[in-house]
């Protein structure tokens, strides 16, 4: 293989673990003719060759040097559209020989039709037909070729496939024509019947069922597709100083790249400079764009509407998110669905089992059926075994899933494999982890309540508690650099354990505690512990305030409740789903979300461990159980429900161990994740359905049980459009699951109520 | 005579094919090929060649399909009790990552099970 390109090559690398290897594999390399520069990345394993060489002589280089090398595979978008490529070749290739196939037997069939003359009753038919017979057998060899050649490697390896069947089919066809004409003196006058258009056409049915399933089949899989052109091929990357264009698979770790408005993210990375709004739809179909600054993380494949960023590439090629995203796509699509078990054995010994039949209801006829005994023998033998392929049983599952994993993803769902989306289709019971799925996840100062200026006191507690570490001394600051308060010095600042805080700010002594805290202190509480219990009672946590040993407020941090909860919570109750809460919190507050969102079962005051205990608990009741969390601490509910969702999509980790991945925390998702996949696996029941009735029908109909009413036996033609269709029609079925839209578009109900 | 003839050879067809199918066939694993670099699975006409495969048991491993069919039966192998698939590129040579498995024999397959074929994890 001798492979020359002027544009540089990449080569992956194997056994490079030092600076010393670079060397060695580089000074390797300027030996090998056309070279102009190597230059290896120890980073992610690469090596990049420039200039016009042979990649087989870099490949021998870098072993001589003794480490191992290989060309780096080409992106998987490059892949896609090879296989694109390939794909229409081959559809125009089935259409040609349908055509030529159609070509010849429709003629045939016509004149059997109109002169009723397929017999051989003279030398004159016989030598003509002699003649179409040996133009069958080219049409047959030449459309049909495959089928026979594929039938023979397949029946050398004790396997039988479509191919046999057709092959047995056709060829039985051609052969007792082909002896009417050469010895019909063996056969009584009724049998003389040649069959020539039924081989003829059946080739050219079959190649045009292909064909068109080729072309649906294409379709299937447009999800990915988008998926891989959000994939950007070339990226702007910033070397000393100067910003030039390089090709997406040359972008290492660690380079800094331009991004402008309107173009999108190339690799995954963090702005180190630069501030815009990133649409990130297409990954967490969250619609409203996000905005970004100094420190934020991107995702490849995201657009950068209004800003130009700088930004530091931390995963390249097959690690970014949106690479990992396409490959579990593409796993999870051809994973396999338990449903299909049934199907998948009954097409594992088809074949053979349709050819026994086939001879077993030709012999019946041969022996009890009316005359013309021979005759109806072939017509019976050909059409059970044209009729019978299983090809769309076996596509039933596979296409159905393939279309609704990828409609999942378009969605920001994404299913781990076939399983999972079964078991999601009839799950009774979703347990909810309440932080950060039913609720924002970050506490927010809710309400202040003050003696004098609230601005002041909140100033004052702000700048208190920027010394604090606790997650609730976070939303004050948040609420005062909201509203612009400056921040100053503070003094003697103390924690006081289990109570509170105490500094000085601006020469006061100020204390922010519970209740406990201004009782030690001896400050008169005033009317402030009913506001306080008020406040606690919606499921706030209310702290107390003293400026120089005397009240001055209350106030009370909350972690809101997420604005779309409400409306999910009900559209999963209307699903079918019994919504049970569990959260580490305090009952109260609890309680106070539960009744807020119409929550009736409610768990506090858990540990993480108690978690999936209560899930175990709810399936020893015979509950099937989701559980809803954001992936981290929730993990052993997670793996112990029967289809574990993993919010927000926050780590890698999540994205491989869930059963479910929801790309945003919204517990929409969930009721979008099941609504996908109870629609589609209400399409792969018709699509088993359809292919179970046309296998159990087709079969004794082509075998002949109809005759005694109609009179006629089904003609091989017949049988043969029959089986290429059908399996048209099983991938033309998956594909209306591209229809598929969730019952509530979540982007609208966004913007009512937040 | 024809008709004791004909009869005769279609059950003798019904026998070849259910001897030849199902009770013939189960004498290959001796065969088993060595997966390595070098091998190449040919996806042709109907069946994985080499159809048995063997790899090391508890060790991850590269499988190298090679697909010459066009017929879209081929274009997908699935590993089920893998849990591994992936879809074969025409003419070209698709690797594919089989995860580290216990002893044991571990049938893969077409979408439609037409193809098939056994890894051995030895
Ligand atoms: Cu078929």
């Amino acid at each position: 293989m001798s492979q020359r390109a002027a544009s540089p090559q990449t080569f992956r690398l194997q056994g490079v673990s030092c600076a010393g290897c670079v060397k060695k594999i580089e000074s390797a390399l300027n030996e090998v003719a056309g070279v102009e520069e190597a230059r290896v990345n120890l980073g992610d394993k690469t090596l990049l060759v420039h200039g016009p060489v042979n990649a087989q002589a870099c490949i021998r280089a870098v072993e001589s040097a003794g480490y191992g090398a290989e060309v780096a595979q080409a992106s998987a978008r490059e892949l896609r559209e090879q296989q694109r490529e390939e794909e229409h070749r081959h559809y125009r290739h089935l259409l040609w020989r349908a055509g030529i196939a159609l070509g010849l037997g429709v003629p045939l069939m016509v004149w059997g039709l109109i002169t009723g003359e397929m017999g051989v009753h003279s030398s004159v038919q016989q030598f003509a037909w002699g003649t179409v017979g040996l133009v069958t057998l080219g049409v047959l060899m030449f459309c049909g070729g495959h089928f026979f050649s594929g039938a023979w490697r397949a029946l050398l390896h004790h396997s039988a496939t479509m191919d046999t069947l057709v092959a047995l089919g056709t060829g039985t066809a051609w052969l007792f024509s082909m002896l009417v004409v050469l010895l019909p003196q063996l056969l009584p006058e009724s049998a003389r019947h040649v069959y020539f258009e039924a081989s003829a056409m059946i080739i050219g049915l079959i190649n045009l069922g292909q064909a068109l399933e080729v072309r649906a089949r294409g379709k299937t899989s447009a999800a990915v597709e988008k998926l891989l052109e959000l994939q950007d091929t070339s990226a702007r990357v910033i070397r000393s100083g100067k910003e030039v264009d390089i090709p997406i698979a040359q972008v290492q770790v660690g380079d800094r790249l331009r991004v402008r408005p309107g173009e999108k993210i190339p690799v995954d990375g963090r702005v180190v400079d630069g501030e815009s709004l990133v649409d990130e739809s297409m990954l967490t179909g969250e619609p409203v764009p996000v905005s970004k600054a100094a420190g934020d993380a991107l995702s490849a494949g995201t657009l950068n509407k209004n800003g130009s960023l700088v930004l530091s590439a931390e995963k390249v090629g097959a690690e970014t998110r949106l690479s990992q995203i396409i490959e579990m796509v593409k796993n999870a699509q051809s994973s396999r669905v338990p449903i299909a078990r049934l199907a998948d054995t009954i097409s594992a010994i088809f074949v053979p089992t349709v050819m026994v039949i086939a001879v077993a209801a030709a012999l019946i006829w041969y022996n009890f059926g009316p005359d013309p005994k021979v005759a109806h023998m072939l017509v019976v033998l050909t059409s059970v075994l044209i009729i019978a392929c299983p090809c769309a049983l076996g596509l039933a599952t596979p296409m159905s899933v393939m279309v609704g994993v990828g409609k999942g993803a378009e969605n920001g769902v994404l299913v781990r494999n076939g399983k999972a989306l079964q078991q999601a289709t009839d799950l009774d019971t979703l347990v909810v982890d309440k932080t950060g799925t039913l609720t924002e996840g970050a506490p927010k100062l809710t309400d202040i309540e003050s003696e004098g200026d609230e601005d002041e006191l909140l100033q004052r507690l702000a700048n208190l508690e920027s010394h604090s570490e606790h997650p609730l001394a976070e939303a004050i600051v948040t609420a005062a650099k909201a509203k612009n308060l400056p921040l100053g010095e503070v003094n003697n600042f103390e924690a006081i354990t289990a109570h509170g805080v105490r500094g000085d700010v601006d020469g006061k002594t100020i204390l922010l505690g519970n209740r406990k805290l201004i009782q030690r202190e001896g400050i008169e509480t005033g009317p402030w512990p009913e506001k306080a219990e008020a406040l606690a009672a919606q499921g706030r946590t209310a702290m107390y305030a003293a400026v120089d040993g005397a009240m001055a407020g209350v106030i009370a941090v909350a972690d809101p409740v997420r604005h779309d909860a409400q409306a999910a919570v009900k559209r999963l109750q209307e699903l079918g789903l019994r919504i049970e809460m569990l959260t580490g919190d305090n009952k109260a507050t609890a309680e106070a979300v539960a009744r807020q969102l119409g929550i009736e079962h409610v768990h506090a005051d858990l540990l993480p461990e108690d978690k999936e205990t209560i899930v175990a608990d709810l399936q020893k009741g015979g509950a099937r159980v989701g559980m809803a969390g954001d992936g981290i601490n929730d993990a052993p509910a997670l793996a112990r429900a029967d289809v574990g969702f993993a919010m927000g999509a926050g780590t890698d980790v999540a994205i491989e161990s869930a059963d479910v991945t929801l790309m945003r925390s919204s517990l929409h998702g969930v009721a979008d994740a099941v609504e996908l996949s109870r629609a589609t696996l209400r399409n792969i029941k018709q699509n088993l359905f359809g292919a179970f009735i046309y296998n159990t029908l087709g079969i004794p109909i082509a075998a002949g049980v109809l005759y005694p009413i109609t009179g006629m036996l089904l003609s091989p033609v017949i049988a043969g459009a029959a089986m290429a269709f059908s399996s048209v029609t099983v991938v033309s079925n998956a594909n209306r699951l591209r229809l598929f839209r969730p019952s509530q578009d979540s982007a609208k109900s966004n913007g009512g109520d937040a | 005579m024809e008709s004791v003839l004909i009869n005769f050879l279609g059950l003798a067809a019904i026998a070849c094919t259910l001897w030849w199918f199902w009770l013939a066939p189960k004498q290959q694993k001796s065969q088993a090929a060595e997966a390595s670099e070098t091998l190449e699975i040919l996806v042709k006409d109907g069946v994985y060649e080499p159809e048995w495969v063997r790899v090391a048991a508890g060790k991850e491993t590269l499988l190298h399909f090679r697909r010459e069919d066009t017929s879209p039966c081929a274009e997908w192998v699935l590993f089920p009790d893998l849990e591994v698939s992936a879809q074969l590129a025409v003419d070209k040579v698709t690797q594919v990552k089989i995860p580290a498995a216990d002893a044991g024999e571990y049938p893969f397959h077409c979408q439609m099970q037409m193809y098939r074929g056994t890894l051995v994890a030895e």
